[in-house]
């Protein structure tokens, strides 16, 4: 039985047409905590309200209003979002009291919502519809671009904007040689993190002589302040499993495993349901597209361990294991999942997959020589604008964080250029980037250059009341936490180095503590077993090359020049400022205050404790920390 | 074809067939340091010691050498400034997370984690100590645990897994709060764990030992009320030398009897007599079982991690087990049974005390089954480690001492007798037995060798039977899993639970190489065999005994005093 | 009991009795127990053929998995430094002592309680600190926590 995807697509957009409007809601993760879900309930209430008929997406029938449900679409600072088609109104946090509004004004009356609108910050312009946002429109959204417009839980919606047409392709009329070429040619690198030509991670596995062969997709993504994988799988879970179809077909497997982090249960949701669709509609299981050729994917729900996101690891735990890390090689392309050959690609990777195979795709055309195509990145920290974004290899800071980004905004909410301290890039394996950075290209290379990783790509923005030595010690901390345990320099080394950061920021450190601590870091680095302890001290090896002085001033001068280490701090009552009221003593934990009404009050150093209490009491401001 | 050589340190070497860039090393003459890397387990690559320099296609990079399998044109540099601070660092940080009471640990001089920082010249260590307060796990009668002294390397957990295939260790945690356990945080006591002692073995550090039963002995010793026994198995006597400067595998029972005679037991006896007596009763047994249509194969039952494992892990297969005790339980009856009929002694002013390769013995002992109203058949059980520290702690030069022999009638012995401490041994000694018994010469080569799993038919006319010895309890898996398949089918079969039988026991003297030390033990047992009279009813102090004392074989009183019954463990592990 | 472990045999029946599958075997086990305790995990183990020592591993290295039930109302009491210069180990031991724990037994034998330590919740002010449920309660005392604790067991029906 040969399956027809054209015929698929057209009667589902013939169905689409139908409805006078279509109302997508970002179902994203951010979204949903801010309160989409019951915007979407809302919604269908009061528009039945109205005398209208409303369907929703799952079950299609003419209808005025369809409801669609995306995944995530990027622009979490300003969900939840809504949009209505055909026109594309673009609606931005939303909240179920405005829908009434929306209903009557815009479906009804065919009205704009200004209040609503994205107001454009150099103009300060409303902006009416989705496709004029700076924020969207100075990306380069190829990866992402279903991400927002489908609804993840509809398989033919995916086909009606072209999927699974290479995947068929890749079943039915390409050998396994010429994908994997194909990949190859269009320099596609592994975007979890080394960079590695997925290309010819496939054409290892190919060659591998095994009788049996696995295809993983790691969506363990475990970065801190990094989110690209999640949104992919919730937003266009079929473009993961079509990638994994076509790696499967490259490399001759026969069953995938998707092992998603147990954080993420909408991600778990979507994407075993995008399976059972796939199943249903016969792009895996027995007889795939009718080729004969048997290929299927299962899900597996990650428990909670950061190092799992290692693909050895994460075949340990897929085989119910601890998830320790083992030494390389054997690597996994000739002896991996119980002893079979097995490819693990990342998520954004295998749904890049399809984009480059297409005939005549111009993706390999973006970006720069040694990092072809798009990077999403998860913007956060003190940026105006977080959120998901995709831009190609080779775009600067400066157009991420100041034209996407909108800017950096500092503790007082300001934003001037001159706020921009750093950035962290690649989570804790990763380093940071300063203003002398600002017009670097990003790619694998140049970063790669400065002491940094572009990694999963995660990207921290950091203003002047950053400490750096807080942004290392909470890396380290979340390294340490996540060490598996099994080598000897990342167990004890990733403690040991904790310890001495902690010496650093609570004023216990002397002249040896720098140099022990720089040491200790390289040594973790030569000397840990996995990629993740290998990579565990850059942070602390990266602030250390751009922020030595703010470390010394720490370690000589006791000194916490953006004032966030307490222990260094000196809290002092300005006298001038001091209104006598005796608040600032009675708040005191510790009994650190004293003095009276009419002599004022004063606190003894050696009884503070920095807990703050004080400062925090105070109505007047008085209490200052030096 | 290429050249098949890689350089190590400047000098050629040629491969053949080394699994890891570790051997290859180990053949030009240099030993690095390793603390998780034991050959016989799977390769853990954790400890980070054996890291090298290779050079493979123009490209450098450190590899771990344990984990790195060699290729041809590799260049390998062992010793760089960059390793050895490496290293150093590795080892400091290691002791920054370790009980560093060295003075007053036990392991004393064997410590590899001392010899190594030793060694590499640390003389501060720059980390702050972060260890953990001592847990001490002292709940199983055989092995305790010092969980400050662990640096989980593993070696223990792999052993009791793959080896072994018991698992009654393993990591919990993570992290900088990993710990190696058992299971809910239970004491060893508690758990699965058969005794074997094959963890302490591979335990490079003191956090593993033998439950010492030293200072009761001493006591005993001391008391004059008590007359105070001592007996030795056979694979004692081929390792205790080792500390004394002599080779693995040089008998020297007469310098330990003189040894324990100045330490001041009262009888001096060797555990021989005791493995005869077994063959008598296990041989006359199995020819029951088969004549009479009893239930085959059938297990031996002398080694007590063996027993446990079936009572805890195959109960069906209880009825197979041989219902004689093991030669040491024999022997603390029956020295107990004659002391007292024979000379009028107490029962409870009689101390045996038994000095085993084994540090199961000590879990065997304490069964209730072997004792009389609570007064125990075997009262102290002390390792051929420990008898070397006692002779250390009395001062006694052992290498000078005058041999002397064991007392009588619990002194004499069999070659038949004295292979019981290898693998095989019981098996052979049993055919021996046999042979003689039906009329054929007792000659039963058969199923001599190294192999964990050996079987052969034996034949004595037309009586065909099918053995099997099997050692490391791994392989006994094998074997119980196959025999239940169907796919296996055997008459007798020998297994104990250390690979290579009693001589590798978990109490016998440390080495680097133990794997080397066994099979020269292994040969010391069999070198005295041929020394010796060769089948077990050619004891004739034996014989003697049971035309006296305990009249037939098999008999009303040998069952009562050599035979004991097992217990369904199936349902508490 | 024996209840328990038929539901375990469900389990384990589900994914064929394949130790591969812990990890999804022990999230089911969370599921229907509410964590993994000990006595079933022991049967499991034997169910699958393993050691206990091995589910423990599993059990403790993966930060979803709990083996101690919580209890409904969570404790966390601040042993930041100024509420330890506050004295907040006498409201500690006080509510050890009510609820019959110590610092390895965290949850209340009638699953009412669970005591959670943390380093400083941020509110020095009012020193010492303690929350029940997201709600603080500041400037404690150990009569007052007693109190508080008390009342909950009252109105829960207890004595």
């Amino acid at each position: 039985m040969s399956i027809n995807l054209e015929n698929i697509a057209a009667s589902f957009n013939e169905r689409m047409d139908q409805h006078k409007y279509r109302i997508m809601i970002c179902g994203g993760t951010g979204c949903i905590a801010n309160g989409s879900m019951e915007v979407y309930e809302k919604f269908q209430e009061v528009i039945a309200a109205k005398g209208m008929s409303v369907s929703v997406q799952l079950d299609k029938h003419e209808s005025d209003v369809v409801m669609s449900c995306s995944g995530c679409q990027g622009f979490c600072q300003r969900g939840p979002l809504v949009t209505i088609y055909p026109e594309g109104i673009f609606y931005t946090k939303v909240k179920a009291s405005d829908v009434e509004e929306i209903v009557e004004e815009t479906l009804v009356k065919g009205n704009i919502v200004e209040r609503l609108l994205v107001v454009d910050a150099e103009t300060q312009e409303h902006i009416k519809h989705v496709h004029e946002v700076p924020f969207y429109t100075r990306q380069n959204r190829i990866v992402l671009e279903n991400c927002g417009h489908i609804d993840a839980r509809d398989i033919e919606d995916y086909i009606a904007k072209g999927g699974y047409v290479q995947a068929k392709r890749a079943v039915l009329e390409m050998t396994d040689e010429e994908i994997c070429q194909k990949v190859l040619d269009s320099g596609l690198k592994g975007r979890g993190g080394a960079g590695f030509p997925t290309g010819l991670k496939w054409t290892f596995a190919r060659k591998a002589v095994s009788e049996k062969k696995y295809i993983i997709c790691n969506g363990d993504e475990g970065d801190p302040g990094a989110f690209m994988d999640r949104s992919l799988m919730e937003g266009n879970p079929h473009a993961v499993l079509e990638g994994m179809i076509i790696a499967a077909m490259g490399i001759g497997a026969s069953e995938g495993h998707v092992y998603v982090r147990t954080e993420y249960p909408l991600a778990v949701e979507r994407i075993k349901l995008a399976a059972d669709e796939a199943r249903r509609m016969g792009f895996l299981g027995d007889n795939i597209f009718g080729s004969g050729k048997h290929f299927d994917i299962f899900i597996m729900e990650g428990a909670g361990a950061f190092v799992c996101g290692e693909e050895t690891a994460l075949m340990s735990s897929i085989e119910g294991k601890r998830g320790m890390p083992n030494p390389k090689p054997p690597f996994p392309a000739n002896k991996g999942l119980f002893g079979y050959s097995t490819t693990i690609n990342n998520v954004e990777t295998l749904a890049s997959v399809p984009i480059v195979l297409a005939e005549g795709s111009t993706y390999g055309q973006l970006g720069t020589e040694n990092a072809r195509g798009t990077k999403t990145f998860a913007l956060t920290g003190n940026v105006v604008n977080t959120g998901l974004i995709e831009v190609p290899f080779g775009a600067t800071l400066r157009q991420i964080i100041d034209d996407i980004g909108g800017g950096v905004v500092d503790d007082d909410g300001t934003v001037k250029p001159s706020n921009f301290k750093a950035v962290q890039i690649g989570g804790p394996s990763g380093g940071c980037l300063t203003p002398e950075h600002i017009d670097l290209p990003l790619d694998y290379a140049g970063v790669q250059k400065v002491g940094a990783i572009i990694g999963s790509g995660g990207l921290v923005v950091m203003n002047h009341q950053t400490c750096m030595v807080q942004i290392a010690r909470f890396f380290m901390q979340f390294t340490q936490n996540e060490s598996c345990g099994k080598c000897v320099v990342c167990r004890e080394g990733t403690k040991q180095m904790l310890d001495l950061l902690d010496d650093i920021i609570e004023g216990r450190a002397d002249e040896n503590t720098i140099p022990l601590l720089e040491e200790l870091a390289y040594a973790v680095q030569d000397g840990a077993l996995c990629g993740l302890g290998k990579t565990a001290p850059n942070p602390v090896i990266s602030t250390l090359r751009y922020f030595r002085d703010e470390y010394e001033d720490h370690v000589f001068n006791k000194h916490c020049a953006a004032g966030r280490c307490k222990a260094l701090a000196n809290y002092v009552i300005n006298p001038e400022r001091c209104k006598k009221c005796s608040l600032c003593m009675r708040t005191c934990p510790n009994g650190a205050i004293s003095g009276s009404r009419e002599e004022g009050y004063r606190i003894d150093p050696a009884k503070c404790i920095k807990c703050g209490a004080c400062q925090a009491a105070c109505k007047f401001g008085a209490i200052e920390v030096k | 074809m290429e050249n098949n050589t890689i350089i190590v340190d400047h000098i050629e070497v040629a491969l053949e067939g080394e699994r890891n860039l570790l051997e290859v090393i180990r053949k030009v003459n240099i030993e690095l340091p390793t603390f998780c890397y034991q050959p016989e387990l799977s390769i853990y690559g954790a400890c980070r010691m054996c890291i090298v320099e290779v050079e493979q296609n123009g490209r450098k990079g450190l590899m771990p050498a344990c984990s790195t399998p060699p290729v041809p044109g590799m260049v390998i540099t062992t010793n760089t400034a960059q390793i050895r601070k490496l290293r150093k660092i590795t080892v400091e940080l290691m002791l920054a997370n370790h009980n560093m009471e060295c003075t007053t640990c036990s392991r004393g001089d064997d410590c590899k984690l001392r010899q190594v920082a030793n060694d590499l010249g640390i003389e501060k260590v720059r980390y702050r100590n972060i260890v953990q307060p001592a847990e001490i796990d002292d709940s199983s009668a055989a092995v305790v645990r010092d969980s400050s002294k662990c640096i989980k390397c593993g070696n223990c957990v792999r052993v009791c897994r793959e080896i072994q295939s018991v698992g009654v260790l393993d990591f919990a945690y993570r992290g900088s709060d990993t710990v190696i356990t058992v299971g809910f945080g239970h004491g060893l006591g508690e758990s699965a764990c058969i005794g074997c002692g094959q963890c302490l073995k591979v335990c490079p550090v003191g956090a593993l030992t033998p439950n010492f039963q030293i200072d009761p002995v001493w006591a005993a010793i001391s008391d004059e009320t008590k007359v105070t026994t001592a007996a030795i198995a056979p694979a004692v006597r081929v390792a205790v030398g080792e500390a004394f400067g002599f080779q693995p595998g040089e008998v020297l029972n007469g310098k330990i009897a003189t040894a324990l005679r100045m330490l001041g037991f009262d009888r001096v006896y060797d555990t021989v007599f005791a493995a005869d007596e077994t063959i008598l009763e296990e041989g006359t047994e199995f020819l029951g079982r088969v004549t009479g249509g009893g239930v085959l194969p059938q297990f031996t039952s002398c080694c007590p991690g063996w027993v446990k494992f079936v009572e805890q892990f195959y109960p069906e297969f209880i009825p197979n087990l041989s219902s004689c005790k093991s030669p040491q339980q024999m022997l603390g009856s029956t020295v107990k049974d004659v002391l007292v009929t024979k000379e009028g002694l107490k029962r409870e002013n009689i101390v045996n005390v038994s000095i085993m390769p084994c540090t199961g013995k000590k879990m065997e002992a304490k069964r209730p089954e072997f004792a009389v109203d609570g007064n125990p058949d075997v009262d102290y059980v002390i390792t051929s480690t420990e008898l070397i520290r006692m002779i250390k702690q009395a001062g006694i030069n052992f290498a000078a001492l005058e041999p002397s022999e064991f007392d009588m009638p619990f002194g004499e012995g069999t070659g038949a007798g004295v292979i019981f401490g290898a693998s095989g041994g019981v098996m052979e000694a049993a055919l021996r037995f046999a042979a003689n018994t039906l009329g054929y010469e007792p000659k039963c080569e058969q199923l001599r060798g190294e192999d964990g799993i050996r079987s052969a038919d034996v034949t004595f006319g037309d009586i065909t039977v099918r053995a099997a010895v099997v050692s490391g309890l791994a392989n006994a898996r094998q074997l119980m899993e196959d025999i239940k398949a169907g796919k296996a089918q055997y008459d007798i079969v020998e297994v104990m639970a250390c690979p290579g039988g009693c001589v590798n026991g978990g109490g016998q003297p440390l080495h680097e190489h133990h794997l080397d030390t066994v099979a020269r033990r292994t040969k010391g047992l069999f070198e005295n065999d041929v020394t010796l009279a060769h089948s077990s009813e050619e004891n004739k102090q034996l014989v003697a005994m049971f035309e006296e004392h305990f009249g037939k074989i098999g008999g009303h009183k040998s069952h009562e005093l050599l035979h004991t019954t097992y217990v369904d463990r199936s349902k508490n592990i | 009991m024996s209840d328990n472990f038929a539901k375990v045999d469900a389990i384990v029946k589900k994914y064929d009795r394949n130790p591969s599958k812990l990890i999804g075997i022990l999230q089911e086990a969370q599921e229907v127990f509410g964590y993994l305790p000990e006595e079933e995990m022991t049967y499991l183990a034997n169910q699958l053929g393993i050691s206990p020592a091995r589910i423990f591993g599993v059990a403790t290295f993966y930060a979803h998995f709990t083996l101690s039930p919580k209890g409904k109302y969570l404790i966390r009491i601040c042993d930041g430094t100024a509420c330890h210069v506050k004295k907040s180990s006498d409201i500690i031991a006080a509510l050890f002592k009510e609820l019959g724990l110590n610092e390895k037994k965290l949850t209340s034998d009638d699953g009412l309680f669970t005591i959670e330590l943390v380093a400083c919740l941020g509110a020095c002010g009012l020193a010492p600190v303690m929350v029940i449920n997201e709600k603080v309660h500041g400037q404690m005392t150990p009569d007052q926590a007693l109190a508080l604790v008390r009342e909950i067991k009252a109105s829960e029906g207890g004595n």
